[in-house]
């Protein structure tokens, strides 16, 4: 059976996007820390749609883990899906190294460790589709979570260099920016109602932009029209800007 | 935020508590004082709804199915039309559905739902194997109708006041196809209906559409609609895969109508349209316009405007059911409050302490919220309680405890288990209040 791995599966924009490749006759792999959390919406997912779905323990940080995990899937998927990544503290990480070093590690070490395999198996194979959830913070640096965008403008520029690399292996490879989502990652934090989008909203634009075998998106649409302007504020004024 | 039911009255403000998980319900119930579960809000008015409200929208997930049996496990928050989805395609049913497939397993169990097959199937509680109920204490039981039958029947059609339904396990029923062979039976009026429905009381499943603004000797004229689900040999020459029906499209009334569209001219017309456009006879038609006529008009309840609209379902017993209902359709024509849906049911025998259905005749009947439309409704309770019968707290919003009292002979008993479960009354919703149950 055809297959989806979904890497960092506790996201909330896993489930929406799992369903549509689900209805579509995928098998569901769904790996990250949280088990239970796991097993109950790969139960769900298996009733839903009567198709194969997994869930396994996985930690994107511990890379030493990896590639024993790939290679314990019983067998290797056709579209990998990297939702991984945590918000962090930007007050620890500026205090301490090892605060810092986390965020960057589940943001983007992690990430190049388990995609390095994944890309290998997919160039060897030559097929296959990688999508790698980055965002619009990697796209200039701000006082409020600066670490952690340092860490997606890594990521970003990882993945053009994984397609740039893959592309004559036939391998695609999706790079996603989405803007505010309503998830447990901002949950609490004021954001503007009107950009800020669904979880179910950014599968939907994730999943026709990976069947539509696209290079980058922005998820919502607009987000291209509000990076553009703000990317254009130049250095001298963005420094005084009070940017959260 | 602005919390408001189907019915689009009342609009409140409230507290919505979004739980993921069954710790997450247990912190907010140890938290807060006093709250109501609530699903899709399909209820018409204020059954689901209170100032501190815990929506179970996250709590959506299938937990089991056994293809050998047809039991469906599945948390309070999935969708009557996520278990068609699911289900259909592998040859299995809903055992009892009401006329919309966008309530959730908890809401459905809370109001103890039926469907057009409730003669001979009964509501859907009586294909329940169990329940697992998070009480006021945090404790999580599982309920079943042999081990603790009292907080079983107290909890279906107990309107989510005993504690929050967190997972049902459902006995679904085998179908061959997903088609129903469906008859047309016309009646010139209320007598020929009921006597339509006691002939036929051998389908699965009966309704009746009635025209309410005819008067006079074309008191109650109606489409009796029979079904049965289709078998193989019956359809599958027809179709390459018999249970997979097409979706239908849907649209949306995409913006709430001024109140004056709705008026005693428009729906007269509309039903006197939909009459004549019924023919008799028989024909094969897929599940989803069977059971589901309106869900493929989305928002439909806006057609009523921001005034909001209600609906009055009764039941009456079946002895001397056609005299009565006579009687009470000449009251609605008189009046002029024009109903744009009008449907009539045949229930049979029913268990449960605030389950609505009994033996007997049940008419449901839309109004606009107006006045005048309220002062017929008092009356009407006099009528339907002096006769033995009572009203759908699923779709009330202005019942006084009185025509409460009077209709739901258990609900004494129903209060006593529930003083048992929930002794500080943390269960309560706008609408138990105004009924008298605190």
């Amino acid at each position: 059976m055809r297959s989806v791995l979904f890497i960092g599966a506790g996201s909330d924009i896993t489930r929406p996007l799992a369903h549509r490749y689900a209805r579509a006759g995928y098998g569901i792999v769904l790996a990250s820390r949280s088990l239970p959390a796991l097993e109950r919406m790969a139960d769900d997912i298996r009733i839903r749609f009567n198709v194969d779905a997994r869930a396994y323990a996985f930690d994107v940080t511990r890379t030493e883990m990896h590639a024993s995990f790939y290679a314990a899937l019983p067998e290797p998927p056709e579209i990998v899906v990297c939702l991984a990544g945590t918000l962090g503290e930007q007050a620890l990480s500026e205090q301490d190294i090892g605060a810092a070093r986390q965020v960057i590690d589940a943001n983007f070490t992690g990430i190049v460790s388990i995609l390095h395999i994944v890309a290998a198996d997919f160039e060897r194979r030559k097929k296959g589709s990688i999508v790698g959830v980055s965002s619009v913070a990697g796209e200039r640096g701000r006082k409020s979570n600066y670490v952690y965008a340092a860490a997606k403008a890594g990521f970003t520029a990882f993945l053009s260099g994984l397609r740039n690399r893959l592309y004559p292996s036939h391998v695609h490879v999706l790079t996603v920016h989405p803007g505010f989502i309503r998830t447990k990652m901002i949950a609490g934090r004021e954001t503007p109602g009107i950009i800020t989008a669904s979880p179910e909203q950014v599968a939907k634009d994730i999943y026709e932009a990976q069947r539509a075998g696209k290079d980058f998106i922005y998820s919502r649409w607009f987000w291209r029209y509000i990076m553009l302007l703000f990317t254009m504020i130049p250095e001298s004024v963005a420094k005084k800007l009070d940017l959260r | 935020m602005k919390v408001t039911n189907w019915g689009n009255y009342p609009v409140i403000d409230a507290v919505v508590h979004e739980p993921r998980t069954t710790d997450d319900v247990r912190r907010i119930v140890a938290e807060e004082r006093e709250l109501i579960p609530r699903g899709l809000g399909r209820c018409y008015g204020d059954s689901s709804l209170n100032h501190t409200i815990l929506s179970t929208r996250h709590l959506d997930h299938f937990i089991a199915f056994d293809s050998s049996t047809g039991l469906l496990t599945c948390e309070a928050g999935v969708s009557f039309a996520d278990i068609v989805e699911a289900m259909v395609p592998r040859g299995w049913f809903l055992p009892v559905t009401p006329g919309t497939k966008f309530v959730t397993v908890g809401g459905a169990v809370a109001s103890d739902v039926h469907g057009k097959n409730h003669h001979v199937a009964g509501s859907l509680s009586s294909h329940i194997a169990s329940l697992k109920l998070l009480l006021a204490s945090g404790e999580v039981r599982t309920v079943t109708p042999e081990g603790e039958p009292e907080l079983f029947w107290a909890t279906c059609g107990g309107m989510g006041l005993t504690g929050v339904i967190l997972e049902a396990a459902i006995r679904m029923k085998r179908i061959e196809t997903a088609y129903i062979r469906q008859r047309i039976v016309k009646n010139r009026n209320i007598d020929e209906a009921v006597e339509a429905f006691e002939r036929n009381a051998e389908w699965t499943y009966s309704v009746a559409w009635i025209d309410c603004l005819a008067k006079g000797e074309h008191l109650g004229r109606s489409a009796l609609i029979l079904g049965e689900h289709a078998t193989q040999a019956e359809v599958g020459f027809r179709y390459r895969d018999p249970l997979s029906a097409e979706r239908p499209l849907s649209v949306a009334v995409p913006f709430m109508f001024p109140g004056f569209a709705l008026n005693t001219l428009t729906v007269k017309a509309f039903n006197a349209l939909r009459y004549a456009t019924y023919r008799n006879g028989d024909s094969f038609v897929e599940y989803e316009p069977f059971f589901y006529p309106l869900d493929s008009i989305r928002s439909w309840n806006r057609i009523y405007g921001r005034r909001g609209f209600t609906q009055y379902q009764f039941v009456v017993p079946r002895n001397g059911a056609a005299a009565l209902l006579r009687r009470i359709l000449s009251r609605i024509a008189e009046s002029g409050e024009g109903s744009f849906l009008a449907v009539l049911k045949l229930f049979g025998r029913q268990e449960g302490m605030l389950s609505f259905p009994m033996e007997g005749y049940t008419l449901a009947l839309d109004f606009a919220m107006t006045p005048e439309a309220l002062r017929l409704f008092s009356e009407l309770d006099t009528l339907v309680t002096e006769n033995g019968g009572r009203l759908y707290l699923t779709k009330d919003v202005r019942m006084n405890p009185e025509t409460f009292e009077r209709g739901y002979a258990k609900a004494a008993r129903f209060k006593e288990v529930k003083r048992s479960v929930d002794p500080h009354g943390k269960f309560l919703s706008l609408q138990s209040r105004r009924v008298g149950i605190l």
